[in-house]
């Protein structure tokens, strides 16, 4: 290949063909990919959900072809991090066709890139997504015309529901077929220079006649829900309400169901796994069942409810919510350094904080990124959630556990917004702030157990590998040398000697055992209990909450909450930031901070005499 | 006049966008946002404490901005 020629066309050069979808960011792309491929990547009514390219390779016809999920993109000439993916992957990779998806209800605006990438030469298939929307607002388009004017095969479809898809598919086929040349972009900046600006004249040339925009003062479902959901007095308290509300669903639903499974797994436990054990030696039996079963029990009583929790989190982020919540609170997080992107990126968190730290890339400034990167940690993730719900359960009355899980919500958030306010200075930002408001959706059936399953293959894999890591090295260290119990093992030895740093927050040498391994994964926090404590899930739960206050639980909770993020999150700030020194900022920082925030909490607690 | 001075719920027509030095990133996303001239555009409401404003470009898509940069979208004045 020769770097000095702008374009490349060869003759397919790819071993297999090469699929791209390309279009603007909450277009469908993904949607369609997963429709396409039977893939699970994942969808969501925010513009910036995909930030990283995701494969797919599938048989059409006897050929293997490759389709390629790319992140959405405003301009091919953009500066985000995400924008630069989808340019290096233009650069760096030969297609042997586009697909443009583009939102038919937005084609005014949105033909600007189709424009471009025509002009840049790429063999391409033009698809007017949401036709559902489409019709449903009124926006005409005379298809065949404009795919006439263009000079590229055009179609109108639903990704969502399905509509016109097949014909789609068979034109994709077709041109796979046809096209025997790849093609590839050697400068991408040069070659956008070369083509121009794409000229309003032009624009109009096009949709003229082809395209039959609604009213400026559409009324739609939307617009009447804004003016409650927006308004500027309710708009927050509203949301406040909404999010009390979700956990006292999550509450009252999901801890009857994990105590089904928890039944489950001691079903399994007396009659399967106790009698195959019978003939192994005592220690052996102590480990499997103290060391492994118990703490993979306990976890795994939790799957109902973290499947609940993503079915809310699929609505929520399907719901086109998101981006209204920036706008509320936009105004706040501009004081802070931060705008209103990084609060949804924080609720995003709530799932999980990988995504919602790679999900930073749509921010140009790195001060803004790095912040809010920061900020994301305190996120109070999935994982969290069981370790909070575990304890809260066993200390607190039942009827209060679901205001006390939220207020730990809360405080996540005010923990963000104070963490910030300190770290602003270091982080400098004066990025714009420019977000799209779509209009609200609801997710399908398939889309929401495809959520909910995918979480579930999620959490089977870090069970797996993570979580029985940590309780085995939980079982030894509680358990060496041999012989000793309590204090007297290495584990306690540890707690112990950490415990003067501990003891002041109120956490006693088993609980510090229990956070030192849920550095692993957090939920190694609750796996490990039962194997320090070497009970089952339910004599643990009345023991616990025998041994420890609802003061302790609860600054323990705050430390859990705050204190060092697990490995993945840290490899994630790495991979996404390339600074050690930022990555090891973020450790120390969290970790004197939740200190503090525990101390002060605890101490306060003590002093008014609760305990 | 620019966007940030319009009454909500009045229809009016960009002008142009005034360029600065250093922000013609920006300038690239309004436009592929729609915000080109002649292209109607309405502000439908505000955020509180001076928060931004929820603004529709064309009839279908939806924006919030804040006044800092819905100051250099001009409009046409407004007989
Ligand atoms: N009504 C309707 N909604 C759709 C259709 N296709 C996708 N959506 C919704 O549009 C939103 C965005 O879908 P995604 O597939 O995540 O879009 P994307 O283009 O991958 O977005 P980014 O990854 O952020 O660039 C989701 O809420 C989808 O459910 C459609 O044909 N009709
Ligand atoms: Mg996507």
């Amino acid at each position: 290949m020769n770097c000095h020629q702008p374009k490349t066309v060869g003759k397919n050069i790819n071993p297999h063909k090469r699929v791209a979808l390309l279009g603007m960011p909450n277009t469908g792309k993904s949607t369609f990919f997963n429709r396409l491929t039977g893939g699970n990547a994942f969808v969501g009514n925010w513009a910036g959900i995909t930030v990283d390219l995701l494969q797919a390779r599938v048989k059409i016809e006897d050929e293997t072809t490759e389709f390629i999920d790319l992140p959405g993109i405003y301009d091919l000439n953009g500066f985000s991090e995400d924008e630069k993916v989808v340019q290096n992957f233009l650069e760096k990779f030969a297609v042997d066709l586009v697909i443009i998806i583009v939102n038919a209800t937005q084609i005014d605006r949105q033909i600007r890139l189709v424009l471009q990438i025509k002009a840049l030469g790429f063999p391409a298939i033009l698809v007017l997504n949401m036709a559902d929307e489409a019709k449903h607002y009124g926006v005409k388009i005379e298809v065949d015309e404009l795919s006439q004017r263009l000079e590229i095969p055009t179609f109108l479809m639903s990704a969502k529901y399905g509509q016109n898809y097949q014909r789609v598919y068979e034109q994709i086929v077709k041109k796979i077929k046809e096209n025997n040349y790849s093609f590839q972009i050697n400068n991408l900046t040069d070659q956008l220079l070369k083509i121009g600006a794409v000229l309003p004249e032009k624009i109009d040339q096009i949709l003229g006649g082809t395209v039959i925009m609604p009213s400026n003062f559409l009324k739609t479902f939307t617009f009447k829900v804004d003016s409650i959901l927006l308004h500027p007095i309710l708009g927050l308290p509203l949301f406040f309400l909404g999010m009390f509300l979700v956990f006292q669903i999550v509450w009252n639903i999901g801890l009857p169901s994990m105590d089904l499974m928890g039944n489950f797994t001691n079903f399994l436990q007396i009659y399967l796994l106790e009698s195959l054990l019978k003939p192994f030696p005592l220690l052996i039996q102590d480990f499997i069942i103290n060391g492994i079963w118990n703490g993979l029990a306990t976890v795994a009583s939790f799957i109902p409810l973290i499947v609940l929790f993503f079915i809310v989190m699929a609505i929520l982020e399907d719901s086109g919510y998101l981006s209204r919540s920036a706008y509320l609170m936009d105004a706040l997080m501009s004081q802070l350094g931060l705008d209103g992107r990084s609060f949804v990126l924080q609720m995003m968190g709530f799932g999980c904080n990988v995504p919602a730290l790679m999900g930073t890339r749509i921010m140009r400034s790195q001060g803004l990124r790095l912040l809010t990167m920061l900020v994301i940690t305190f996120s109070l993730c999935s994982a969290r959630l069981q370790v909070f719900i575990f304890l809260i359960a066993a200390t607190f009355p039942n009827q209060k556990g679901a205001t006390v899980l939220f207020s730990l919500y809360i405080l996540s958030f005010v923990a963000a917004l104070v963490a910030a306010f300190l770290l602003k200075g270091q982080f400098k930002n004066k990025e714009p702030f420019v977000l799209e408001l779509p209009p609200y959706r609801f997710p399908t059936l398939k889309q929401v157990i495809n959520r909910g399953w995918g979480e579930v293959l999620h959490f089977l894999q870090r069970a797996s590998g993570f979580i029985i890591l940590g309780c085995v090295a939980v079982w030894f260290l509680t358990n060496l040398p041999l012989g000793t119990t309590g204090l007297d093992t290495f584990g306690g030895q540890l707690g112990n000697f950490l415990s003067p740093i501990m003891q002041p927050i109120g956490i006693d040498p088993y609980l510090t055992l229990s956070l030192l391994f849920g550095f692993i994964a957090k939920e190694v926090v609750v796996g490990a209990f039962p194997v320090i404590y070497g009970m089952d899930a339910t004599n643990l739960s009345n023991y616990i909450g025998s041994t420890v206050t609802w003061v302790q639980a609860y600054s323990f909770c705050l430390f859990c909450l705050l204190y060092t993020p697990c490995l993945t999150t840290l490899a994630t700030m790495f991979n996404e930031s390339k600074s050690w020194k930022y990555t090891s900022f973020s450790v120390i920082f969290s970790f004197v901070f939740a200190w503090l925030v525990s101390f002060i909490f605890f101490q306060t607690a003590s002093f008014f005499g609760f305990s | 006049m620019n966007l940030s001075k319009l009454k909500p719920r009045k229809l009016a027509f960009v002008k142009e966008i005034e360029k600065l030095s250093h922000n013609h990133h920006l300038i690239n996303r309004l436009e592929a946002i729609g915000i080109i001239p002649n292209k109607p555009i309405m502000v439908l409401r505000q955020a509180w404490f001076g928060g931004p404003l929820h603004v529709r470009v064309g009839s279908t898509t939806e924006i919030a901005i804040r006044h800092q940069e819905a100051k250099i979208i001009l409009l046409q004045s407004i007989e």
